[in-house]
């Protein structure tokens, strides 16, 4: 492989504590080694006056899987003004909010992205996830199955059978090949097969008789018994609901006095995903207000939480989640056509285009809500950015969050542009936010942090000799005054020099090479639990449509590149 | 001796049933019995085994007979032809696997073709309403496990789909529904007394061609508005009854077919399915699902939608995808002429299309991929038989309600014969080196 050595670039590394000072970077056989380790052939790539960065970590987007495709299928109109042609070996690739796989791992690649996590897998689906991802080059991914709405689950909480969760979930993540233990709208989701909804984490669930806290609770324990790389991850009960925030603490609450036990280097024991969602006051639209600074005081001084962000980018976009109640409700608010999947034993999954139009008093403080989150972080290594792509904007949009985030001038120049500047003001804090993120803070909430959050940083999301050489140079001085913060934009969307896995893939923010993508899942073995092998063979004996043996995903055609993590919960 | 092969995959129809045990011989050439698949889904398996087949390609002479070549030659006449056509039709994919999908649309971006399936003739009117206004479905599990309302709407599973009663609709007790057939009603709605109507606890017996009226009269019945005394040939009691039947249950689905998709109104009318099911979930639990026909006519419209954005009728001849049906649709294409080759496989447009398409396939340079002998094989040029998929080669599968299923090979396929996947890869390699030539 092409030995490399970026020279004389502004490194900034939170891993390894480096602030900006000028060093070299130097790449061999896919890992990052001491600049003395490479040979004389070494390849010289000059960076000097540029930014240097591991390659980004996204922690969590709907990049693939059948609740994406419905929206490809259904979107027709996504697709306008946006297709680029094929080029050599490089795929055509189109859409916008929803982008074809090749056009995903391309735009991610572009932007100095190299490793991103499926938020949301429906375990039956798993195959249909894993195909997508083997079609969305360069990029390694991770998919998160999602347990809070799983009969089994539910019904071994519900006897507080912790153990057997625990053997149940090490078991559907072999089977799907998943990344993480994802919850969505815990037993609301389930209630929505019935057309109801969990409002708050005491809501019991029909039939199941369990409230969302228990299963909350629960799989923080299952999770931490099995000591996986990453914590639960979870979209709470509530969402986009005015007031939501307390639900919120109440979900947050539900953390502590837990401590994780894992191998990987994580902290957290919760992950609360797309925070924008859940902080919201006011009891109607008419006085929906930010409610941010009442979740960051909490967040900011409970270590074992970490969350990400959720940013709107006032775009048309396509939401979807497998919170199935919360579709329903968006659509009956905004008529626009509704897309619905109930999956057996499962999930759900609903999908509804929106527009957050800048106009909309509610979709501007929203937008302020994403960044007010970021801002009122204490611990930039605990706050992580992302957009729910594509719920509150597409991930492409990231280089111009990362502009709101680092310039209060064109966050000014924004709320200026809404129409209704004043009364956005006035529910929100933004206004009177002067902090501007960092390199060094913007490395932390892109790379070092969501790369411990899912206990990948002996891997990714950092510069340290041994690790994949993920490393991105953005043409970006930290030297120079921004005079435009475009420039922060422009910088960001297209790299000069992107490295994935010691390949070069991206060159002056252009894609020469479909790299090398990997799929990482997560191999927990567990002691042999005949209890729960006999439960799962009953459920595929009664209540499936499809045989256990024809479950697993399996196979080089599904997953050409599995790459496993293994862990051991045998003792 | 003999071994049993279990949760084997039907390649039939969209029910992707993937509970059949089928029984070969021991050296695993010999496919000798089926067990738990329908009269259809048996006869596919066994068809494998007869002993007429054609193994070997065959190009059609000038007297117009048949001669056999190479498979390698008959790659290098498929690349010469895709290579060097203005706008190429790749029609077809419905009966084999996602892997072989894949590999034609690779080829179809590098040569700039016009890739289409089945749904043109079938569910592309669903999907286009799906484009208008969504869809709210869900698994066919639920429909086991929760369903007390059952509609068909135009369909006839009996006949078409012969295990979705016993499987997912009707007869099976689920967790909510234990007491299966018991638990539910029926209704169907069809202008004939079919096998399926007979089974129903209510027929509503339209009048052809009527079916928007009618789910229009279930919306208009839904909200206890006026109804004039007769609507689409039904009195408008019956109607009332109906909707509150619909109303009354927990969890209800719509199953349509080709009685609503491919008669006059077309799309419209399952908009209107579609508005009337949104409807229904006002007052209690609804979805719709198309019973979509060819095996895997569901997953080319996943593959395409990942790979291009859009499920069928697409048009890459630009360099880019397009998405226009009526214009980049193939039966419109090749009406209009605009085709100078065309390109078949897994389905039988030859048995399927407007006698006038049927004609313009006969004038065109043509290629037929298929295990069968059938009538677009006998109009075609070139004639590849390959191995049947979910038979002699694995690989994956969607059935109905989008669920993926990887099929299981039974049997090896006839000595030295290709699969799809092994040929397109083969003209995929050719069309690659013609393309960097010119």
């Amino acid at each position: 492989m092409a030995e490399y050595i970026i020279k004389n670039g502004h490194v900034f590394d939170p891993l390894q504590g480096i602030k900006g000072d000028k060093a070299d970077v130097a790449i061999k056989d896919g890992k990052i080694v001491k600049d003395n380790e490479v040979s004389s052939k070494a390849k010289t790539i000059d960076a000097k006056g540029k930014t240097v960065m591991a390659g980004a970590v996204e922690i969590h987007a709907h990049i693939a899987g059948p609740k994406v495709n419905v929206g490809r299928i259904y979107r027709p109109e996504d697709k306008l003004f946006t297709y680029t042609p094929k080029k050599g070996n490089i795929r055509m690739a189109g859409g916008f909010s929803i982008p074809t796989t090749f056009k995903t791992g391309y735009e991610y690649a572009k932007m100095g992205y190299t490793t991103a996590m499926e938020a949301a897998m429906p375990p039956l689906f798993s195959r249909h996830v894993h195909e997508e991802i083997r079609d969305t080059p360069i990029i390694d991914e991770g998919a998160f199955p999602v347990f809070g709405n799983n009969w089994f689950v539910m019904e071994y909480l519900k006897n507080n059978e912790i153990e057997n969760t625990a053997a149940y979930c090490a078991w559907l993540l072999r089977a799907t090949k998943g990344y993480a233990i994802k919850l969505v709208n815990p037993g609301g989701t389930e209630a929505w097969a019935w057309g109801l909804n969990c409002l708050s984490v005491n809501d019991p669930v029909p039939y199941f008789d369990i409230t969302p806290a228990e299963i909350i609770k629960g799989l923080i324990e299952a999770n931490e018994y099995l000591g996986l790389p990453h914590s639960i991850h979870i979209h709470p009960n509530n969402l986009g609901n005015p007031g939501n925030f307390t639900t919120t603490l109440d979900t947050l609450k539900l953390a502590e006095g837990y401590k994780t036990k894992n191998k990987f280097g994580r902290d957290q024991v919760m992950h609360l995903t797309h925070t924008q969602f859940h902080s919201y006051g006011g009891e109607n639209w008419g006085n929906f207000e930010s409610k941010s600074k009442e979740i960051m005081d909490y967040v900011n001084k409970s270590k074992n939480i970490t969350i990400d962000t959720g940013n709107v980018t006032l775009d048309e976009t396509t939401t979807m989640t497998a919170d199935g109640p919360f579709e329903h409700h968006l659509t009956e608010l905004n008529h626009l056509k509704w897309a619905n999947v109930d999956v057996e034993l499962e999930t759900a999954a609903g999908v509804v285009p929106y527009i957050y139009s800048p106009d909309i008093k509610v979709c501007a403080i929203q937008w302020a809500i994403g960044l007010e989150l970021a801002l009122m972080a204490k611990d930039a290594s605990r706050c992580f950015i992302t957009t729910d792509h594509p719920n509150a904007g597409p991930f492409t949009r990231y280089p111009r969050v990362i502009k709101w985030l680092m310039s209060a001038k064109a966050r000014e120049a924004q709320i200026k542009a809404f129409k209704n500047s004043d009364k956005v003001i006035a529910a929100t804090h933004i206004a009177g936010m002067d902090r501007e993120i960092s390199l060094y803070e913007l490395a932390q909430m892109t790379r070092a942090g969501p790369a411990k959050s899912l206990g990948l940083s002996g891997m990714c999301g950092g510069l340290k000799p041994g690790m994949d050489a993920d490393v991105v140079v953005y043409d970006f001085s930290p030297d120079k005054p921004v005079a435009n913060p475009d420039q922060i934009e422009a910088a960001f969307s297209r790299a000069a020099h992107v490295f994935k896995s010691g390949v070069e893939v991206v060159t002056n923010g252009e894609v020469v090479n479909n790299g090398n993508k990997r799929t990482i899942w997560v191999n927990a073995k567990v002691k042999e639990n005949p209890q729960v092998m006999r439960d799962i063979q009953e459920k595929f004996l009664k209540y499936y449509s499809v045989s256990q043996a024809n479950y697993e995903s399996l196979g080089h055609h599904i997953i050409p590149n599995p790459y496993a993590i293994e862990v051991d919960a045998m003792q | 001796m003999t071994k049993t092969v279990t949760d084997v995959v039907c390649p039939f129809c969209g029910t992707l049933c993937d509970d059949l045990e089928v029984v070969v011989s021991d050296d695993g050439k010999q496919l000798t019995e089926v067990y738990n698949a329908c009269v259809i889904g048996t006869e596919k398996f066994l068809h494998s085994q007869a002993k007429d087949r054609v193994t070997r390609p065959r190009l059609r002479q000038e007297d117009g007979s048949w001669k056999e070549i190479t498979y390698d030659e008959a790659a290098e006449y498929t690349a010469q032809m895709l290579a060097n056509a203005k706008k190429p039709l790749m029609y077809g994919w419905s009966s084999t696997n996602c892997e072989a999908q894949s590999m034609g649309h690779e080829i179809a971006e590098m040569v700039g073709a016009c890739v289409d399936n089945t749904a043109a003739v079938c569910h592309g009117t669903t999907l286009i309403a799906v484009q208008d206004i969504g869809i709210p479905s869900c698994t066919l599990g639920e429909i086991k496990n929760r369903a007390d309302r059952i509609l068909f709407w135009g369909c006839n599973p009996a006949h078409a789909h012969p295990r979705h009663m016993s499987r997912y609709s009707i007869y099976p007790r689920g967790f909510f529904t234990g007491k299966g057939q018991k638990s539910r009603k029926m209704i169907v709605v069809d202008p004939r007394v079919t096998d399926t109507a007979k089974l129903a606890d209510v027929h509503l017996q339209v009048e052809q061609g009527r079916d928007y009226e009618l789910l229009n009269a279930f919306r208009v019945a839904l909200n206890n508005e006026w109804l004039p005394e007769v609507v689409a040939g039904i009195p408008a009691e019956k109607i009332r009854e109906a909707a509150d039947l619909c109303k009354s249950g927990r969890f209800g689905i719509i199953f349509f077919g080709m009685g609503v998709t491919q008669t006059l109104s077309k799309n419209h009318n399952i908009d209107e399915a579609i508005a009337l099911t949104k409807h229904l979930n006002e007052f209690t639990k609804f979805s719709i699902m198309p019973m979509r026909g060819h095996y895997n006519v569901t997953g080319s419209g996943e593959v395409l939608a990942w790979q291009f954005g859009f499920p069928y009728s697409v048009d890459l001849t630009r360099g880019f995808a397009r998405y226009n049906p009526g214009d980049t649709s193939t039966i419109d294409l090749l009406a209009r002429g605009e085709a100078d080759a065309f390109f078949t496989i897994a389905s039988d447009p030859g048995a399927h299309f407007p006698i006038s398409c049927v004609k313009q396939i006969a004038k065109l340079p043509s290629v037929c991929i298929d295990p069968h002998q059938t009538p677009t094989s006998g109009i075609s040029k070139l004639h590849v038989p390959v191995a049947f998929a979910g038979v002699e080669v694995g690989g994956n599968a969607y059935r109905m309600d989008n669920v993926p299923i990887d099929m299981r090979k039974v049997v090896d396929p006839p000595a030295g014969m290709l699969t799809d996947e092994e040929f397109l890869t083969k003209v995929r390699d050719r069309v690659k080196q013609l393309k960097r030539a010119g």
